[in-house]
């Protein structure tokens, strides 16, 4: 994988499919920047467009795909990783990169998340975490933090949340970051180096559900929302200060963990190697 | 010189699929299937290709068509609860038109039943189990060098007419070591999908052809496309509109009638001057077998009547083979799941079921007896 090579100036439209528009997002919906971030990661590193393969799970989130000029493959609720681990071992010559949900990826899809972080396939999955089920009209999810309004929890959440960064990081991901949609850059940059690493990487986008999520629970329309999680990272500064392993709605953002971990598809391919006595 | 070798129904399975051209394998384990998923294990890595044992059985459906999404010949293996975990991800790959092959080894349910012994209970489920109206096509081998054959056709069809193809087996048949020939077996030619060659710009990936299957996209040559379980226009985008929907749809069930010919398999024996025919598959069809020779012996004209493709159901090949037979037997280890099908094809004659579901696969004997019941 080249590291940023491409300087040419960064267009969306060469990028996006224009007769699939308009989307489908409402006004003010985070994930749209955070596709924008991803594809402006996807040119900086120079990524032919032939060898892209966006693979989603369902969810507003998982429409995104169908907007991205590649090869794009929108699955079913929960199982994109499942998809794209079949699709990254068959095919390595690919860049493959996972689009998802809070719901999609630590729901329905938990065990395909920590089975795809222990495995450490080369894969990119940006997880869209806008604290709420979108698409199915607002009921609670993983991330919903506690107390907050949505149409399964009309008291108010009563469940813990998931650290899904901590969770990544313990399953053995490669490469794990989290960014706020309002640092739209620092986003691209933290993508384009998940994408850049040679492993399993996870990138944490804290996405708005202005239209639902902020309505209901009194969070202000978009730049306001987009404002507040600014204001509630924790600053770069003070990471690991504080020795709280599982650490709820903490907003520590950039690259929080990396290792070099050997990547699944090569180890895979070694020992077929050695069974067929070609390799060293 | 022949290559006679002793060999067990689900490794059959595994071989014949090789020799297909099968290069990825994804799977979990489970009772009564184990062994097609351990004979991959050993045997992709020497031509190069791909297994993987995944997290469960959702994530290796999902896991095989991801693999065939990237061009790729893949199959997958399970029984009982691990088939019902992967209907959803079934229905993708018949929605989607990704070519699969699941093996299927039944056995006792419902839920984790009995897991070691033989049954035919989802003979239904192999049809109906992913929801909405679909297409699917269903074979079932009764012996090994029909595990090893019909799996080679499970992927002729699938990449031929990018349907889903279930191999559904009983545990019988799957834990059954007979002599094969494998030279015998081996096929004369592999058939590979075809994969889009034209021009990329115009391209539309569900396009109607003449022969009702697109030619598939394979990522990397240039075309860009998009697939969905969402019901989609041949463009590939999802769509709502009723008539292109339901006219996309069609299309996918269409196909089957088109290439029916293609599709249809059965054995027929001694139908001809029957006066009773056994219509079974699998082990059952092989007592069915035995409970035929015995009946003739005895001066009872009966015949055999085998669909080695179960669905879509054979139903002009039944129709002339129970032509002249007063009564028709469905002998099956299910309460009577196959029979409601020759039921309903055989409106006008005395169609009687022979269930069992005690874990026993059923025997010549008690088939002789139901016919011998039936004929009184
Ligand atoms: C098996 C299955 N269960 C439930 C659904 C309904 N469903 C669609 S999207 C969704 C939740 C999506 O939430 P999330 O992943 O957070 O994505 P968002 O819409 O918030 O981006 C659910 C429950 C489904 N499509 N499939
Ligand atoms: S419902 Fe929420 S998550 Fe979905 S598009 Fe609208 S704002 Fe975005
Ligand atoms: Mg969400």
């Amino acid at each position: 994988m080249k590291d940023s090579v491409n300087e040419a100036e960064f267009q969306i439209n060469d990028y996006i499919r224009l007769d699939q528009m308009p989307h489908f997002l409402c006004p003010g919906c985070g994930h749209g920047i955070a596709l924008r971030a991803l594809l402006w990661a996807v040119h900086e590193l120079g990524i032919d467009k032939d060898k892209l393969a966006v693979v989603s799970g369902i969810g507003c989130s998982g429409r995104l795909s169908a907007y991205v000029d590649a090869n794009s493959f929108h699955t079913t609720h929960g199982r994109p990783l499942a998809f794209a681990t079949g699709l990254a071992l068959a095919r390595p010559d690919l860049h493959v990169i996972v689009i998802t949900g809070d719901g999609d990826s630590l729901a329905i899809g938990g065990n395909h998340l920590i089975h795809a972080c222990r495995r450490n396939l080369n894969m990119t999955c940006m997880m869209l975490n806008n604290e709420i089920y979108g698409m199915t009209g607002g009921q609670v999810s993983p991330t919903t933090t506690s107390n907050r309004y949505t149409t399964t929890t009309p008291a108010g959440n009563t469940e813990p949340v998931f650290d899904a960064c901590a969770l990544a990081t313990a399953a053995g991901a490669g490469f794990v970051g989290r960014e706020v949609t309002m640092q739209v850059t620092g986003l691209k940059n933290l993508l384009r180096d998940a994408i850049a690493h040679d492993g399993f990487s996870f990138v944490e986008v804290i996405s708005d559900c202005t239209e639902i999520y902020g309505r209901k629970n009194d969070l202000g329309v978009s730049p306001e929302m987009m404002l507040s999680q600014k204001a509630g990272m924790r600053p770069e500064a003070y990471r690991n200060t504080v020795d709280v392993p599982f650490k709820p709605n903490a907003l520590e953002c950039g690259m929080l963990a990396k290792n070099d971990r050997p990547e699944y598809g090569a180890t895979y391919r070694a020992m077929v190697d050695r069974i067929r006595g070609k390799g060293a | 010189m022949a290559k006679r070798i002793n060999l067990q129904g689900n490794q059959a399975c595994a071989l014949g699929a090789i020799a297909a051209g099968c290069t990825f394998y994804a799977g979990y384990p489970i009772t009564p299937s184990s062994e097609v998923a351990e004979a991959m294990a050993r045997e992709l890595p020497k031509i190069g290709g791909t297994f993987i044992q995944m997290e469960d059985e959702i994530a290796s459906m999902g896991a095989a068509i991801g693999a065939s999404m990237g061009g790729l010949k893949v199959m997958t293996a399970t029984s009982g609860p691990g088939f019902s975990l992967k209907q959803e991800n079934l229905g993708y790959a018949s929605g989607a038109e990704i070519p699969c092959v699941i093996i299927n080894v039944m056995r006792g349910g419902p839920s984790t039943g009995m897991p070691t012994r033989p049954a035919q209970g989802d003979i239904m489920q192999a049809r109906w189990g992913t929801h909405g109206d679909h297409a699917i096509i269903v074979l079932t081998p009764a012996s090994v060098a029909e595990c090893y054959s019909e799996t080679v056709r499970a992927f002729e069809l699938t990449e031929r007419l990018r349907v889903p193809v279930v191999v559904l087996i009983d545990e019988v048949i799957g834990h059954l070591v007979e002599t094969v020939d494998l030279d015998a077996l081996k096929p004369s030619r592999l058939v590979t999908r075809k994969f889009a060659d034209g021009p990329a710009e115009g391209f539309e990936p569900y396009a109607v052809t003449d022969d009702m299957v697109p030619p598939f996209p394979r990522p990397g040559d240039g075309y860009r496309s998009h697939t969905t379980g969402l019901t989609h226009l041949p463009s590939g985008f999802p769509t709502q509109n009723p008539s292109k929907a339901e006219a996309a749809l069609v299309r996918t069930t269409d196909k089957l009638d088109l290439h029916a010919d293609l599709i249809e398999a059965v054995e027929v024996a001694e139908c001809d001057d029957a006066d009773v025919v056994i219509a079974s598959v699998g082990i059952s069809a092989r007592a069915g077998q035995a409970a035929v020779a015995d009946l003739r012996s005895k001066g009872v004209k009966a015949g055999l009547f085998r669909p080695k493709t179960l669905w879509p159901f054979p139903e002009a090949a039944l129709k002339a083979a129970t032509k002249g037979a007063k009564a028709v037997v469905v002998p099956e280890m299910n309460q009577g799941q196959m029979v409601l099908e020759v039921e309903r094809l055989l409106k006008n004659k005395s169609v009687h079921g022979l269930g069992k579901i005690d874990g026993e696969a059923i025997t010549p004997a008690e088939i002789v007896t139901r016919v011998t019941e039936v004929l009184a």
